[in-house]
Formats: structure tokens, sequence, C-alpha cells
């Protein structure tokens, strides 16, 4: 257990990773199960066929107005985060060209890094009051929190392109367009494809702030609605289908930058 | 088209050496190089070699003087000077094939070609295909090129950042200590190879090495940089100047052996000596300029033969 040098076996390579969850499992029911024994109303520690029973309701049966809530509200967060996720690569391109053109290097570089320094959630006032309570300051509260990170990234990768490469293409009749877009951005594409799925979690962070102010729909709207209600058997399902979601996002675009770039981290 | 493709008129180049002062690399450096020349510059580390490279190739710009290609002074580098570094030649996110074809293609571009004129843009595109594939064939990498340049030996890159470089065909190929990587092997075949493709198509090539061997080997004119003589009245270097200049006569095919002969390592001795040698300053007057491009040049007079 506690020496460096060693080859652990198939059985620990499959078992060990799933220890933890499923020791996080066990200790959930039992305290559960004890908590239930005392009160049988217990509303805190829901037991599992509660959740089981929760997550049924919300995902399978109509609410008052007719709506399957688990959908409803994962179409309308899924929504915004696509549309934040989409200006990320403006971000992208913003970056993109402070990394190669000199000048629009001086004109943002500082600006950009300043930026970045504002905590997101403490313009969110502001963002209210411009925008309203409407889907557009939820996205923009997501743009400011994340974009700043992007944009800056992008750029420190932009100008860590070897000068020899910038050089070659002009050999090679490049034009600044083509630099920019055909030997640039190509080769940095993949790393910040993966820096923007680093930050997926900033923008799930910012979606459920955004949502938990003011929304009609959305699964951090729900979480803080059934909150009043101490509706442990919604929360809880509710968060693990927001984690998961973020885990089979997180792990699609890992193997899409897997598979795509072959050539990515090599020599 | 003049006889001499790139000339040096008088070039000093300074860089900015900290607190205001600045240092002269380079001290009033002229040369001429005729078409089809495989010229090599050799000098000890620090020399400014890959300085007057870079001032041919157009990436920097000389303090002083002018640098000219075809009698037009050199502004950006272009097309028409192909460039091969000892790394970061090849794009990493390429194909070996990709990669040479990357020149054809960016020559030929246009943003709405592929939507508006669909079929000249396919046709095109098997075109660049066959050129490159002619050029990876040269070099002997057409099996390899669908690899990845990391799927590559150190002189499979180095071979097919020359194919990349060629396929454009341009005037004067420039390479700045291409081999500096390879083990010995490696670099001796390198160099019979590209001995090959020069006595082929007779390519201008400037080469710029630290390897004396490798210099004397390859080129047919070596030109010795060196910031090791003493100025006329005696005082010490400022920049480096061109100490020797001198033609290499052993003809081609070049065989390796040559490296053994007599005549070989004489050359190579007295060059040791007169260049690279930091404690034995030649004076100006000494210089051996015996090639027949050796060249001064003077504002009033223009070129002066030394």
């Amino acid at each position: 257990m506690f020496k460096v040098n060693v080859q652990p076996g198939r059985i620990a390579r499959r078992a060990l990773p799933l220890l933890p969850f499923i020791i996080l499992v066990i200790a959930y029911m039992v305290t559960a199960q004890i908590r239930h024994h005392e009160n049988p109303k217990d509303k805190l520690v829901p037991t599992g066929k509660q959740l089981v029973d929760g997550f049924r309701r919300t995902a399978f049966e109509e609410d008052r107005d007719d709506e399957y809530r688990l959908w409803v509200d994962t179409l309308a967060s899924a929504r915004r985060f696509a549309i934040g996720v989409a200006f990320l690569f403006l971000g992208v391109i913003f970056g993109l060209h402070m990394g190669t053109l000199p000048y629009a290097e001086l004109m943002l570089y500082r600006f950009t890094l300043f930026f970045d320094k504002i905590p997101a959630l403490a313009i969110l006032p502001i963002l209210f009051i411009v925008f309203g309570l409407g889907e557009v300051s939820k996205v923009a509260l997501i743009v400011m929190g994340v974009m700043p990170t992007i944009i800056l990234d992008t750029y420190l990768r932009a100008k860590a392109v070897p000068h020899e490469q910038i050089t070659k293409a002009l050999t090679l009749k490049a034009s600044n367009f083509e630099i920019l877009y055909r030997i640039v951005l190509p080769k940095i594409f993949p790393k910040v494809l993966d820096t923007i799925r680093l930050n997926l979690k900033a923008v799930f962070l910012f979606l459920i702030a955004g949502e938990s102010l003011a929304a009609t729909a959305g699964l951090g709207y729900r979480i803080f609605v059934v909150r009043r209600y101490v509706a442990m058997d919604i929360i809880i399902p509710y968060v693990i289908w927001i984690s998961l979601l973020a885990f089979l996002t997180d792990l699609g675009v890992r193997i899409w930058i897997k598979k795509r770039y072959p050539w990515l981290d090599k020599s | 088209m003049p006889d001499h493709v790139v000339k040096l008129e008088g070039v000093t180049h300074r860089y900015p050496a900290g607190r205001g002062q600045m240092r002269t690399v380079l001290s009033e450096i002229s040369l001429r190089i005729s078409r089809g020349e495989f010229l090599t510059i050799v000098g000890p580390t620090g020399c400014g070699k890959s300085t007057l490279l870079r001032l041919v190739l157009g990436s920097e710009r000389p303090s002083e003087g002018k640098v000219l290609m075809n009698d037009v002074q050199i502004q950006e580098p272009d097309r028409n000077r192909g460039i091969v570094f000892q790394r970061y030649s090849l794009y990493e996110n390429r194909t070996v094939r990709k990669n040479v074809m990357l020149g054809l293609e960016l020559e030929q571009f246009s943003l709405f070609d592929p939507y508006l004129r669909p079929r000249l843009c396919r046709r095109r595109r098997r075109e660049f295909m066959i050129k490159a594939d002619e050029y990876l064939e040269r070099v002997g990498l057409l099996e390899h090129a669908d690899k990845y340049p990391h799927q590559l030996s150190g002189g499979m890159r180095q071979r097919a950042s020359i194919a990349q470089a060629m396929v454009m065909q341009p005037e004067v190929l420039l390479m700045d200590e291409p081999f500096g990587a390879l083990d010995v092997g490696t670099r001796e075949a390198m160099q019979v190879f590209v001995l090959e493709q020069w006595r082929r198509d007779h390519q201008t090539v400037i080469f710029v090495t630290h390897d004396l061997e490798e210099a004397i080997f390859i080129g047919s004119r070596v030109i010795v940089l060196s910031q090791y003589y003493s100025e006329d009245d005696g005082s010490a270097a400022q920049g480096s100047r061109i100490v020797k200049d001198a033609q290499v006569l052993w003809p081609l095919p070049r065989p390796t052996e040559v490296k053994h002969t007599r005549e070989f390592n004489e050359l190579m001795n007295s060059i040791r000596r007169e260049g690279l040698d930091p404690t034995y300053l030649q004076s100006i007057r000494e210089f051996d300029l015996s090639h027949g491009d050796a060249v001064s040049w003077n504002e009033d007079l223009g070129w002066e033969k030394r």
C-alpha cells in the first residue's frame, strides 16, 4: 500500500478505482437506514428507494404543468451551456490574433489581463440590471466568467509557436491570414480545446449560479427551488445528474481530442 | 538576370547588449554569391553565422549596408529563399506529404475557390499531390508520406524539410545547421544526400554549420567568419569579418573518402588556425580571400576585387 515501486495486479487495477464509490454509497445507505430507524419521516437523508422514486417522479411523471421536469430543466440548461461555450470559441479567435499580431497584442493584452481579474459574480447584478433577468444575462455571466481565461490561454499558446515555423511559412508564400488560420490555429487548436474542456467546470458553475438567482427552468433553478421544501430526494438525484452530464461531456471531448489529433503531445 | 543572386554590400549588424550598449556582431561584410554556388559558412560559436543567414533570409534587417537579391533589397522572408532549420521546419500537425504540399497550397490559396470552383480545386490538389510525391520520392520518403513528423527519425525529418523547401523551387536554399542535431553516421549520409541533390540541379545553397569538416566537404565555396582577428592598427576586433574565402577544389561526385586526403586536412588545419583559434589573431591584411568572387564594397567605387 505504501510502496513506490510496485506493479498492481489485475484485480487491484479493476477494483480499487471503484472502491471509494462503493464506500461512499454504503456509508450513505447506513446513515439513511439509521436515521430512518429513529425517525421514519426523516427528510435530510432519504433512503435509496426514496431517491429512485424522486428521480422517477421528475424524469418520467408529468408535473402540474404537464411537463417532464428533468428533461425540461436539462434542455433549458443545455441551451445556455451551448450558447456560452459557442462564445468561448470567439475568445479563441481573439487570443489567436493577440498571440500572432503584435499590434493586436499591444492593444488587447493588458486589457484582457485586467478583465480576467474581475470576479464575474461581482458584476452579476450589473448584468441583471443591464440585460434584465432573461437568458442574455445568464449567458453573459458564463462568457464574462470564462472567456478571459480562454483568450489568455490561446494567446500564450499562439505566442509559444516557434518563430521558425512562422518564418518557414513566409518562405512558403503564406499570407498573414494564412499564417493565422492555416499554420498557427490548427497547431494550437487541440490544446485550446483541452483548455476549454478544463474550464467546462467553470461554465457549469456560472450556469448554476445564474439560474439559481433568476430563471423559470434549468437544473440549477430546480435545485434552489426545491431547497425550500428540503426535498433532498430531488436535490440529490439532480446533483448526480449534473455531475454525470459534466463528466460525460468531459470524457467526450477527451476522446475526441485523442482520436482526432494523433500527433498531439508526441516527439 | 545578374550573375550574382545574392549580394551583401558593407553589411554591419549590431544587437542591443543591455544598458544602452550595442554589440557589433558582423562588421562590414561584403559578399557576392554566384548562381549555382554551394556556399558554406563556418565559424566559431558566436561569430554571427546564423545572423548572417537571417539577414539573407530577411527575418532581420542589417544595421548598416544592404542585402540584395537580384539587385533588389531584401525586406522580408519570401518564397524565393527556402529555409531548412535545425528544428521546427516541419509542422507536427501535418503528415509528411501534407507538409510538402503546404507551400504549393498556400501559393494557390483562395478562400472561395473550394465553393466557386470545386473541380478546379480538386484537380489542383491532385497536381500538388503528384508534385509532392515526386519530391518525396527524390528524398526517399515516399513510403513514409502518410506518417506524422514524430514518427520519423531525425535524418528523415530533415530530408522531409528539404523536400518541403525544394518543392517551391526557390532561387536560393538556406540551411541553418540542418544536421546539427543528428548523430555522426546519419550526418554523413545526409551530407552525401545533399551533395547528390546539388549535383542534380545546381540549386544555389547557403549552408551554415559549425562543423568545419562538413563545411569543406559539402561546399563549393567556403567562407570562414570569425571574431578572432586584429584590426589594422592592432586593436581588438569589433564584430566578425570574413577571414577566409576559398574555392573548394575536389570535383563531384565527391566520395566521403576525400575527407581523409592530405589536401582536405591541410585546408581544415589552416582554417582551424586562422578562423577558429581564439589565440591566433590574424591581421586584416593577411586574410586569405582567394575566391574569384571575394570582394570588398566601397560606397564610392562599388565592388572591388580583393
